[in-house]
């Protein structure tokens, strides 16, 4: 089976952002496929590479980075959401006029139109959120 | 592009958080690709479409005309659970007068807001394809 996941909210606030981390390496454990993974609300923090929790912590920003070279999974940020909220990549910064980007590798930015086909196109969608 | 059946299902105030005002963002984009559209609006979500939104005092935008434009992108369909307007004290008459535009009859207005029961809510909901929660 085919699926989108969207997640809605940001790492370490809230226990969605880990559970679809968790979600998305059953559905690859047991043999199907992910679409794409949408990023969304504060979901888009999931994406940074500039968070420094204690050493004892997990680091689920680079877990989804990791699990995505694995795999060769489609993570997309929404770029309206990213945009409030300081998740920019390289050419984005540039365009905005800014110092500094901060998207881990492995994630890109994009249009909700994203989210929408990933709809279209999954089986099942499936949202990670308050 | 297929069609499939999309339902935005909107459970929050207004404001207070950003799930609202993000939410109409995706329903617009849901429908300038032509997929078949409908709101749903439960718990404090029923607060998103109610009149005379004030938000001066807040120092926010007030996005509630937004709704009002709806339906010139054909989405029409905007369930409103009757449970929870009555256990916030509320009725359709504090609801905005949301409406669209009928070509196929004369361009005739129609209303837009779909009273339904916590139950029918539910029967609405086992017929999408695509449900996105916000």
């Amino acid at each position: 089976m085919k699926f989108t996941i969207m997640v809605n909210e940001g790492p370490y606030q809230h226990q969605s952002a880990d559970s679809a981390l968790q979600f998305a390496r059953a559905v690859l454990a047991q043999g199907h496929e992910i679409f794409r993974v949408f990023f969304y609300h504060d979901g888009v923090n999931n994406g940074t590479r500039l968070s420094v929790p204690p050493a004892d912590d997990r680091l689920i920003q680079k877990e989804w980075s990791e699990l995505s070279k694995e795999h060769d999974l489609d993570l997309v940020i929404c770029i309206a959401a990213a945009q409030r909220r300081g998740i920019m990549d390289e050419a984005e910064a540039k365009r905005q006029g800014l110092d500094a980007d901060n998207i881990i590798e492995g994630f890109r930015i994009s249009g909700l139109g994203q989210l929408i086909e990933g709809g279209i196109e999954a089986d099942r969608t499936v949202v990670f959120g308050d | 592009m297929a069609t499939k059946k999309f339902m935005f299902v909107n459970r929050k105030a207004p404001y207070g958080t950003a799930y609202a005002l993000e939410s109409l963002e995706v329903v617009l984009i849901s429908a300038a690709f032509e997929q078949d559209v409908s709101l749903a609006f439960i718990d404090d979500g029923v607060y998103q479409i109610t009149k005379g939104q004030d938000t001066t005092g807040i120092g926010q935008k007030n996005f509630s005309n937004t709704y009002k434009a709806l339906g010139d992108y054909e989405v029409n369909k905007l369930y409103v659970e009757k449970e929870s307007l009555e256990e916030r004290g509320l009725t359709q008459d504090d609801l905005m007068d949301l409406v669209w535009e009928d070509e196929d009859d004369d361009w005739a207005e129609k209303p837009s807001i779909i009273m339904v029961s916590r139950s029918e809510m539910a029967d609405v909901m086992a017929e999408q394809e695509v449900t996105l929660s916000f």
